[in-house]
């Protein structure tokens, strides 16, 4: 039996709340935000960050979780589907979801939500095409992604209009 | 998920001299650790038997693009986002960036590094064809010091680099006089978007009245490392753009690659497509 | 007939659980004390287990270590048959397949666990082809490795191919196909003697994990407890193998004592589950110089995997729909599943006949090329009509107007013009495109007189508030069942869909509604649903509570007083095989279906021609489905269905090697992203079938067997290649089109 590293106390900004979370230093993000963390929306698909089922926002930018070990999650600032609703207040883009049947099974959902969240931030006015692009890293199964697109475009479009207004 | 994680060590030196530090003094033992899109695959997959990895993901000396006249100094560091997000590498070395654009999917883009993807070694990595085709040069780094080579030098076999372990690589240099009017880069993956690459196939040539000049051709996936074809290169010469060079050229090619079958595709598809992209670079040089 | 809430969108029942993380799926519960489980797995093909070795370095004697010797009752995942064993004792019969079973609270100790067990087997000849199983080169199942087949008789086949005015001969195949939900397989149990059995678990149907634990603890019906958790897509994929995963669970719990939970990682997911079953199609047909069939001649054989499992079932649905939508007075049948040393293959949406429909419409092209007749002419004179039998006999009773649906499906595809244009302009180019489609049916529910041996129930009750719970086995899986069960029952009692509870089903509360496959849901149990709700109101209104017309607010009401004064408002409703359907499982024929629903798929595509990477550009699926529940969940059944059979066309290769799928991971094993996938375009009409919810037919299924078949056509159209197989990856087509243009 090899020996064990010891574990570490990883500091982080975990959904706008202040967190250090215990773990061991090559421990997967994704089983310490589950695991440690309680955060069960962070989902495993694949373990090989081929289907962005984990998907998390490690520094504002969009990562697989399975593929981060926990030592480089130190000072980093983390938001997981768990932190893309204010309160009760769904964001565009769940909403969005709900609206134009954009979950089925649900499993892909928050990864894929918090990865259109990114991208929407990042490019308010994002092209169908910048959109299929920019989500080709979370793949779904029950989808066929069109709504998923058409959920998609139309929060990009609620969006809009609610910074003009 | 077949490894054990608990039983790998990670540390964070605080700055590189330290990190390097530790890599001198016992080479082998401590292996870095960067943006881990490769390495945490291995493991989960029960396929990296290395325990001890330091990691260098903090160090600003490894990150940045920096700008002189006459090249670009890219950090190891840097991952593909960075890099497509580089105006100047957008407008200079758009071979790079379309490498940088076809590895992975954004999340992938976001943690894997320019440096990660050369020190994996893999025959089908995206950016070396294209960094061969640059003439990139490799600068290394240790606590000895540092030392340049040519990235046309780096790989000697499959798996096997011009680097020793107590080795960094520090910055990838490109010359921004080499530029050729004439520039080709095309993956062909298992699908449209995060794809391993079956071949992929990077190609610049000066091309003036229907005349190649100075051509650079490299292929991935092609042979055990990443290959610069030279002996194609060498029988377009410095020839006219006809359909009978075509064909040489085409013949030469199928005889310096030696694809193989394996679970993605076959060695006789391979090389047949590796002609094919030949023939498609040529269409666009004949443009 | 109009409807307040059946044929409206409205939201998803669980979507808001399910946009916030908030659902909870198996991986996500935690009990107090449980711990994990894994599996370790023959390393070989075939053999005879000569040993359990448990290695040094490990403390096993913190683990609960499970094998054969120590299962309760009888060793074997009770389905059809018996013959699948829950753990291997004496023999492998295929690689990966289960042996010993390990628990400990330390997830890393575990896995170190599990890679320290040699099982040591002497390997025995293995059979790995259905050649080699056909030809008896092995005799590996049974007598003759023949789990099961069936003949269709139709007419006089052997004299009509020999009056033929021609005859054309194909043989076509199909791979295996992973079903990859997102969510790996997963279960937790609890058990021990005193109290039974319970499991929570990724799963389709609760009550064939509880026949199967009934069996393998030798306990009695009500001390087992299947209870389904939020399921992370299923396909088929989580119909028959849950059962497997559950039964070893409950087996760790019940040596160790704590609850055990155990989650598939995605490789062994991949290697270990089923997957559609690869087939091989040979089609003789004889048609008049004038284009009219005259007689089908159909060899279809199916690779079944080491043990029966549900191969029996899938070969029926296979060969029922092999020769599809078409009049044709001479049919025969021949199919047959075989063993061979894989892991057992099992269901996946479609369930046999994407398998033999593809062969079909990819024939049927080459029999319009051989007459001479454009492929949609060559349907056109040949569909079935109203009054007119199938190849087993049924007589299609409903309206079928297959040229209508052509008609819609080549306008909204603009299929004539494009057809014309991309001939003209293929020539010479680098990108080739393409137009090709499939025409076909698909039939709901059970086979025959499965539905009656199911004999599905349903059960509703009403509550103080006016709230209406349904109880059904059926499971919602991403394909809508909770909120199209909210709408048949709030149409019903005329209330809101948001009045309606749907209880999680869990074998203590529900009742046997039968599993959630066949493309029943709807159809079936829906029937069920509405005629348990139609009961309730039927009482309020007989008692006196609630007059012929009344709002939300009376029903409540009404409620609350029938259970203040009367007691529960109760009702169940059960599964009544219509006296006029009759199937004769000797003879194969008779009315298979109750219900088909009927489609015309189009396909556009380009093919890159110096990589030989086909994708695919527009898609358009038209089909009548009896009635549209909800027109969003609808369309996205189909959508999803067609991005499946996009990956069965072209991306999804298993590659085997002796019996064990070696590219068992999401970057080798291809499934399309969405940038593989275009807009998917989708059409419904109606044609109410009097014997489903409001007029709805089944339509899970559909899609996948039209898909792949449209796809391969357009690429023949696009090549001149004569696509034969699928998955047409870049590496076969490439060869196709060396023969082509050399």
């Amino acid at each position: 039996m090899p020996d064990r590293a010891k574990k570490i106390g990883v500091r982080c900004t975990l959904n706008g709340t202040a967190a250090t979370l215990e773990a061991y230093p090559m421990a997967r993000l994704l089983d310490v935000l589950r695991d440690v963390a309680g955060l069960t929306g962070v989902k495993e698909g694949c373990g090989e960050g081929e289907c962005g089922a984990c998907s998390v926002e490690l520094d504002g930018e969009i990562v697989n979780s399975c593929l981060v070990p926990a030592l480089q999650a130190e000072g980093a600032t983390i938001r997981t589907i768990e932190g893309v609703a204010t309160g009760d207040q769904l964001h565009a883009v769940q909403q969005a979801f709900i609206t134009y049947g954009g979950a089925q099974c649900g499993i892909c959902t928050p990864g894929m939500v918090l990865a259109a969240v990114n991208l929407l931030e990042r490019k308010p006015h994002a092209t169908e095409t910048e959109i299929r692009a920019g989500l080709s890293g979370n793949l779904c199964r029950c989808t066929g992604y069109t709504k998923i697109f058409a959920a998609v475009m139309a929060a990009c479009r609620d969006m809009d209009r609610t910074v003009e207004g | 998920m077949r490894a054990s994680l608990p039983s790998y060590e990670l540390v964070a030196p605080r700055n590189l001299d330290t990190a390097l530090e530790m890599l001198a003094r016992e080479p082998g033992v401590w292996r870095p650790f960067a943006g881990g899109t490769d390495l945490m695959v291995l493991l989960e997959a029960g396929k990296l038997p290395h325990r001890k990895f330091v990691s260098i993901w903090k160090f600003g000396e490894l990150r940045g693009i920096a700008v002189t006249p006459e090249s670009l100094s890219i950090g190891a560091l840097s991952t593909y986002t960075e890099i497509q997000r580089s105006e100047i590498l957008q407008r200079e070395f758009p071979l790079l960036c379309r490498a940088a654009s076809e590895t992975g999917s954004v999340a992938t883009q976001n943690r894997g590094t320019l440096g990660g993807n050369i020190a994996n070694a893999s025959p089908a990595a995206d950016s070396p064809p294209a960094l061969l085709v640059c003439e990139a040069e490799i600068e290394l780094i240790s606590a000895k010091g540092t030392r340049r080579l040519p990235y046309h030098d780096f790989h000697k076999g499959y798996k096997k680099m011009q680097m020793r372990d107590d080795e960094l690589i520090w910055r990838v240099h490109l010359d921004r006089g080499s530029k050729r009017n004439k520039e080709y880069y095309r993956k062909v993956g298992t699908r449209k978007a995060q794809a391993i690459s079956k071949i992929c196939f990077a190609a610049a040539a000066s091309v003036e009245n229907g005349q190649i000049n100075d051509v650079r051709i490299a292929l991935g996936s092609v042979a055990p490392t990443v290959l610069r074809a030279t002996e194609t290169e060498k029988s377009l010469g410095s020839e006219k753009l006809t359909s009978a060079l075509l064909k040489t050229a085409q013949e030469t090619l199928g005889r310096e690659i030696s694809p193989i079958d394996d679970m993605r595709s076959s060695a006789v598809y391979r090389r047949r497509v590796a002609q094919n992209l030949l023939s498609e670079f040529f269409d666009l040089m004949n443009t | 007939m109009a409807t307040r809430v059946i044929g409206k969108s409205v939201p998803r029942k669980e979507g808001r659980e399910k946009v916030t993380g908030r659902a909870k799926y198996v991986d996500d519960l935690k009990f107090p004390g449980m711990i994990f489980g894994v599996t370790v797995r023959s390393p070989v093909a075939r053999g005879r287990i000569l040993g359990i070795h448990f290695e040094p370095g490990i403390p096993w004697e913190e683990f609960t270590v499970v094998t054969a010797k120590d299962i309760p009752g009888k060793n074997c995942i009770a389905l059809l048959i018996d013959d699948q064993p829950c753990l291997a004792a004496e023999f492998v019969n295929h690689p990966e397949e289960p042996v010993v079973l390990l628990a400990h609270p330390d997830k890393y100790l575990l896995e170190e666990a599990r890679r320290s067990v040699r099982i040591e087997v002497e390997p025995l000849p293995a059979i790995f082809s259905m050649d080699d199983s056909l030809a008896r080169k092995h005799v590996i199942w049974g007598t003759d490795n023949i789990f099961k087949s069936y003949q269709v008789n139709k007419g006089h086949v052997e004299h009509a191919l020999r009056e033929a005015d021609l005859i054309v001969e194909g043989i076509y195949e199909t791979g295996a196909q992973e079903q990859l939900y997102i969510e790996p397989q997963g279960m937790i149990a609890q058990a021990n003697a005193e109290e039974g059995v319970t499991v929570w678990g990724s799963l389709q149907c609760p009550y064939y994990i509880h026949k199967a634990l009934v069996v393998l603890f030798g306990l009695p019906k009500d001390r087992i407890r299947v209870v389904q958790a939020e399921t992370g897509g299923g396909f088929g994929g989580k119909e028959e193998y849950p059962s497997m995963i559950a039964g070893h669970a409950a087996l760790l719990a019940w040596k160790s004592g704590k609850p055990v939970k155990i989650i598939y990682d995605r490789a062994e997911d991949m290697v270990a589950t089923t997957k559609r079953h690869p087939s091989r199609t040979t089609h003789r047909t004889a048609v008049t110089r004038g284009g009219k069939l005259v007689a089908i001649d159909i060899d279809f054989t199916l690779d079944g995997g080491a043990y029966e499992t549900l191969s029996p079932v899938v070969l029926s649905r296979g060969t029922i729909h092999a020769a599809g939508p078409y009049r044709c007075p001479n049919v025969r049948i021949r199919s047959r599943v075989v063993a061979t040393n894989a892991p057992p293959h099992g269901a996946f949406r479609g369930f046999g006949a994407p398998q033999s429909v593809f062969a079909l419409e990819r024939h049927l092209n080459r029999v319009a090329e051989a007459v001479g007749l454009a492929p949609d002419e060559f349907r056109r004179r040949n569909f079935i009509q109203q009054g007119e039998t199938i190849a087993v006999g049924q007589v299609i009773h409903e309206k079928v107007d297959m040229d209508r649906l052509m008609d819609r499906a080549f306008e909204l595809s603009g299929y004539h013009a494009k057809r014309k244009r991309f001939e003209a302009e293929n020539p010479g180019k680098m990108i080739r495109k393409g137009i090709g489609f499939a025409s076909f049916f698909h039939g709901a529910g059970f086979t025959g007189s499965g539905e009656e041996h199911l004999a599905s129930e349903v059960a509703a009750e009403a509550t103080r508030d006016g709230r209406v719970r349904v109880m059904a086995a059926s499971t919602e899986m991403g394909q809508g069942t909770n909120t199209i069960f909210s709408q048949i029952a709030g149409e019903a009692l005329g209330i809101d869909q948001e009045q309606i509870e749907i209880v999680q089903p869990d074998t203590a509360n529900v009742p046997n509604s039968g599993p959630t496959v066949a493309s029943r849901t709807s159809m079936i149990v829906g029937k069920l649903v509405e005629t348990a709700a139609l009961e309730i109101r039927a009482k309020l209104v007989s008692g006196g509570y609630l007059s012929a017309d009344y709002n939300a607010a009376e029903f409540a009401e009404a409620c609350r007083r029938y259970l203040d004064r009367v007691g529960p408002l109760t009702s169940f409703a059960k599964y009544e095989h219509p006296r006029d359907l009759f199937w004769d499982d000797e003879r194969y024929e008779g009315h298979a279906y109750g219900a088909y629903a009927w489609a015309v798929y189009v396909a556009e595509v380009s093919v890159d021609m110096r990589t030989a990477e086909a994708r695919v550009d527009d898609f358009v699926a038209v089909q009548e489905v009896g009635k549209v529940i909800n027109p969003v969940l609808a369309a996205g059944q189909i959508e999803g269905g067609v991005a499946q059979g996009i990956g069965m066309a072209l991306y999804e290769n298993v590659v085997w090697q002796e019996g064990r799928m070696v590219n068992g991971q999401m970057t080798n094993y291809i499934m399309p992203t969405s940038m593989d996938v275009p807009p998917i375009r989708v059409f419904f009409e109606e044609n109410p079938y009097e014997r489903g919810p409001a007029g709805a037919k089944g339509i899970g299924e559909l899609p996948l067997d039209g898909t792949a078949p449209a796809i391969a056509n357009a690429i023949a159209h696009a090549t001149g290649a004569n696509i034969t197989r699928v998955p047409v990856t870049p590496e076969v087509l490439s060869d196709l089109l060396e023969s082509v243009h050399a």
